[in-house]
């Protein structure tokens, strides 16, 4: 550290080229990053789709084809060639956006995964705000007043919602809120009579609503929409109360806190205009991290909801035992999925003060 | 000294209860009187010299119990403040300047901002009015250039800078009485003479009353008029600081033969020598 | 020890209790039980993890004493005049849609629960160990190869691929315990190079080597058992996802098959029938729920002990 005590006016100055170059070079190494990870992940859904299935001639020729048929399907789909050829062929495909057909819908896999994506696309986001409204001022009134009611309230409920099967409370509370109580509507995302009014052009039913003016559509959307965004929500918030606490306990307990207090600042301007600036930039990649796992999450409670969305899908792939379509799935799920966390590292490494310092 | 004295604290016991069942006490039995002068509170880590003067603002952290038969600021008790109250002294009439800027100054806020802060938070008037006291303070605390700091963010300052830029803000609400803990003891030695000097003419100029902790015997000596040395919770001593030879304790004794001296070298610098009745 | 206390041991027990509170030990067993024995100690201080780990313990004994816990009931005779009849004092959780004793399934299905636990962290934490000490202790491009491998893995999306993984296996318990060791080793793998790399620069790893100690022995023999303890905590808190994971993949039906009792399973089997015969769905889910609660529990208490920041 050196002693020169007008360092500022250099400082200033000299600082932003090498933040500069350091942002660039970071953001080449993220793209990288992705890229390799994403290529992994086609090695292992090739590895997955190749290998590990019983036999996929058979899957496409059935089990009664002749051993003729058999011969003729092996060589169209290229079994014959080596490994590495094979991959290669398959990467080309993946990345042209070809993922086969799906046994199920008789369509393209992409063109189904296009149809679905919308539905959890809705899903996440409302389940993503939820957890952020009710996740966030629970966290820092938690870590604010830490050992006091507050604070223990949040930590069991962010234990409960750490240890819920997500499935399990939708199914539970379906069957509260919906079948005993009514309050909400039930599985799928609109009533038998409002599905065909609102023509699709986003696909996110809420949006599309709004947009065309149909008001009854857009509350029945929004009474199907209540309880599987919830649900989702409570197992993320618990998540993100849980971080947004232990971020706010750590700088709660930094000095700068007590020199806050000795000019006399009142704790709730402590706690928001002193602490929560701080614990901003790591919160919002938390949040982006929750966002990814509900695109995962969203799998199950698809499923239980009936909710028309990607997760279903591959569930229901899952079931006609509809490689293509599992695969194809994971393949983008997983992409979109790695793509957020590896920008969210990125971002929160990007953020941090010991790396801000020159 | 005629007047009443401006702070007097009379058995001060700080105490924090250990989650084993035990209890450490910080600070056992600690009297003394302040006036609009400079007393120094000097000790080793563990001495319990902070933990006194975070007692002063009423922020001794948690666990901490504090008692004791008198704290008066200015005639007021300050053991029987409410939160609210509290907030009123804090940083208006009493200020503590810490020891490393880089930890106690908000890294997300500008230094302008941080230092207007104080000033709105205790006198009326706009932002405007707040910005223009806030530049006379970077300029009092002899930053060249005060615009430029004014729109910095901390970690682009220097320690000593940083450690200016916290002194202007402790001071601008012209508190009465400034507690400074270990305020050079993160800083290069080229520049602590730089921060003593302009922490002298300040308190000098202002008139106010400053409690000096810190470890260093020889920096105190020559800043204050007084000096406490304490050990292990207890005030040992109590003198001018120009009579620190003339000390009684044998550990201030010690303390100031373990002082090296440059015109006269020793082939071995003393260490002090403990003595289990002190703790008594 | 303290003065004072009014508790009458007898004298083997005291010489036991004073063994393991020894400061100073004079074997490398003493010194291992010593610590463990205190770390009980401090645990049981902690009444939620104490609650852990009596539910995981109460785990433990409903999967091996499942059939006296049970009465004698069977989880696979179906009496389907007695089909989805409610909790009564003939049957504790009612039946389901085959007319089996919920009671008796819920304990038994412990059993597949504890075995992917158990199996999971028996195949998760070796890898981990492996990968992780070589890495961080032979460095360069070894270290930066595997943990780009375990980078990769590391931003995969669990369920959907031990979804994926398990429907190309095909369903089954052992599968599904592939398919969720596959995608949880690298966070385990990446707490042992970490821990490693702090440790591989102590003095005494340098003098084995100056004693010609082969690299296999020092990590295995030296390294690895430091690293266990994050590990372990690690693991434990771990449990409380896989258990939830697995169930998911068993209400999929990817998991132990019928007519074996699994929990995920029966959450699904209950569904049609949820909103008149709740209780077929409802109550496996709650022991899925405490089981994960109880890991979780645990875990917290297992960091807190470890964790140098302590509180």
């Amino acid at each position: 550290m050196s002693s020169r005590d007008e360092r500022v006016s250099l400082s200033v100055v000299a600082d932003s080229a090498p933040v500069g170059l350091r942002l660039a070079g970071q953001g080449a190494l993220l793209v990288a990053s992705l890229a390799l990870t994403c290529l992994g992940l086609t090695c292992v859904t090739f590895f997955i789709g190749r290998f590990i299935r019983a036999d996929p001639v058979l899957a496409v020729v059935g089990d009664h084809a002749t051993r003729d048929v058999y011969d003729k399907a092996r060589l169209a789909m290229g079994l014959d060639k080596p490994v590495v050829e094979q991959y290669l062929i398959y990467l080309k495909k993946v990345l042209s956006g070809d993922f086969g057909h799906s046994v199920m819908t008789s369509q393209s896999v992409l063109s189904d995964l296009l149809r679905f994506f919308p539905a959890t696309f809705e899903l996440a986001t409302i389940a993503t705000i939820i957890a952020v409204v009710v996740g966030v001022p629970a966290g820092v009134a938690a870590g604010a007043n830490r050992g006091r009611w507050p604070d223990h309230l949040v930590r069991i409920v962010s234990l409960f919602g750490y240890s819920m099967p997500v499935f399990w409370l939708g199914l539970v509370a379906l069957f509260l809120l919906y079948g005993k109580l009514g309050w909400v509507a039930g599985p799928g995302r609109l009533d038998v009579g409002y599905d065909d009014i609102v023509t699709p052009v986003t696909g996110v039913i809420l949006i599309d609503s709004a947009v065309a003016g149909e008001w009854d559509v857009f509350r029945n959307a929004l009474s199907h929409l209540v309880l599987p965004a919830s649900i989702l929500g409570y197992i993320g918030l618990a998540y993100i109360a849980r971080m947004t606490r232990s971020f706010m306990i750590d700088q709660m307990s930094q000095e700068y806190i007590v020199a806050a207090r000795i000019k006399g600042r009142s704790e709730w301007g402590i706690v928001w205009a002193h602490a929560f600036p701080n614990v901003l930039v790591p919160l919002i990649t938390v949040v982006g991290l929750a966002y990814a796992s509900f695109l995962e999450g969203a799998i199950l409670t698809e499923t239980v909801f009936a909710w028309p969305g990607l997760g279903l899908y591959i569930t229901q792939s899952l079931f006609n035992a509809d490689m293509n379509a599992v695969l194809g799935g994971t393949l983008v799920v997983g992409v979109v999925f790695i793509g957020i966390n590896l920008t969210c590292d990125f971002l929160y490494r990007l953020a941090d003060p010991r790396l801000r310092a020159p | 000294m005629t007047e009443p004295p401006l702070l007097q604290v009379a058995n001060l016991d700080v105490s924090f209860l250990q989650r084993g069942g035990g209890v450490t006490h910080a600070v056992r039995n600690v009297s003394f009187a302040l006036g609009r002068e400079r007393l120094a509170i000097v000790g080793e880590s563990g001495s319990g010299k902070s933990t006194v003067g975070r007692a002063m603002l009423g922020l001794v952290p948690r666990p901490g119990v504090v008692t004791a038969n008198r704290i008066a600021f200015d005639g007021i008790d300050l053991r029987s403040l409410s939160p609210r109250q509290w907030r009123q002294y804090r940083g208006r009439r009493i200020s503590m300047v810490m020891q490393d800027p880089k930890y106690s100054l908000n890294p997300v806020k500008k230094i302008g901002a941080q230092i207007m802060e104080t000033y709105s938070l205790h006198r009326r008037g706009g932002a405007g009015q707040a910005r223009r006291h806030a530049l006379e303070m970077l300029e009092a605390v002899r930053i060249r250039d005060p615009d430029l700091v004014f729109d910095a963010y901390p970690h682009q300052l220097s320690g000593g800078m940083g450690q200016r830029v916290m002194i202007a803000m402790m001071l601008i609400a012209e508190p009465d009485l400034l507690i400074a803990d270990e305020p050079t003891s993160a800083l290069d030695v080229t520049v602590q003479n730089q921060v003593l000097r302009i922490l002298d003419d300040l308190v000098a100029q202002r008139g106010m009353a400053l409690i000096f902790i810190s470890h260093n015997l020889t920096i105190v000596s020559s800043f204050c008029d007084r000096v406490l040395v304490m050990y292990a919770g207890r005030i040992v001593e109590e003198c001018d600081a120009r009579h620190l030879h003339l000390a009684r304790h044998p550990y201030t004794q010690a303390l100031v033969a373990a002082a090296p001296e440059i015109d006269r070298p020793k082939a071995e610098l003393l260490t002090v020598q403990r003595d289990p009745a002190w703790l008594t | 020890m303290t003065a004072g206390s009014r508790t009458i041991e007898p004298s083997g027990l005291v010489s036991v209790r004073r063994w393991l509170a020894d400061e100073a030990p004079r074997s490398a067993a003493q010194a291992f039980f010593g610590k463990t024995w205190r770390g009980a100690m401090a645990l049981s201080g902690n009444p939620a993890a104490l609650a852990g780990f009596v539910i995981v313990v109460a785990l433990a004994l409903a999967a091996l004493c499942a059939p006296w816990l049970a009465g004698g009931a069977s989880p696979l005779t179906q009496d389907l005049a007695h089909r989805l009849a409610p909790p009564s004092s003939a049957s504790w959780f009612g039946t389901d849609e085959l007319g089996r004793d919920i009671y008796a399934r819920t304990l038994f299905g412990a059993r597949a629960t504890l075995t992917i636990v158990a199996l999971v962290a028996a195949i998760v934490a070796p890898i981990g160990l492996v990968v992780g000490t070589v890495a961080g202790y032979l460095g360069g491009w070894v270290d930066a190869v595997l943990m780009r491998i375990t980078d990769i893995f590391l931003a995969f999306p669990r369920l959907i691929l031990a979804l994926a993984f398990a429907a190309a296996l095909g369903p089954g318990l052992e599968n599904a315990v592939i398919a969720i060791a596959l995608t949880s080793w690298p966070s385990y793998a990446r707490v042992a190079r970490a821990e490693t790399v702090t440790i591989a620069r102590s003095d005494f790893i340098a003098a084995m080597v100056l004693l010609g100690a082969p690299t296999w022995r020092i990590l295995l023999r030296h390294i690895a058992p430091l690293c266990l303890s994050s590990v372990i905590v690690r693991l434990t808190l771990d449990m409380a996802g896989i258990i939830i994971t697995a169930a998911g993949l068993g209400f999929l039906g990817l998991g132990q098959q019928p007519p074996a009792p699994e929990w995920g399973a029966m959450v699904s089997s209950g569904r049609s029938v949820i909103l008149d015969q709740w209780w077929v769905s409802t109550i496996p889910g709650i022991a899925i729920f405490l089981a994960s609660l109880g890991f979780n529990l645990l875990g917290d208490g297992l960091r807190d002990l470890t964790d140098p920041k302590n509180l």
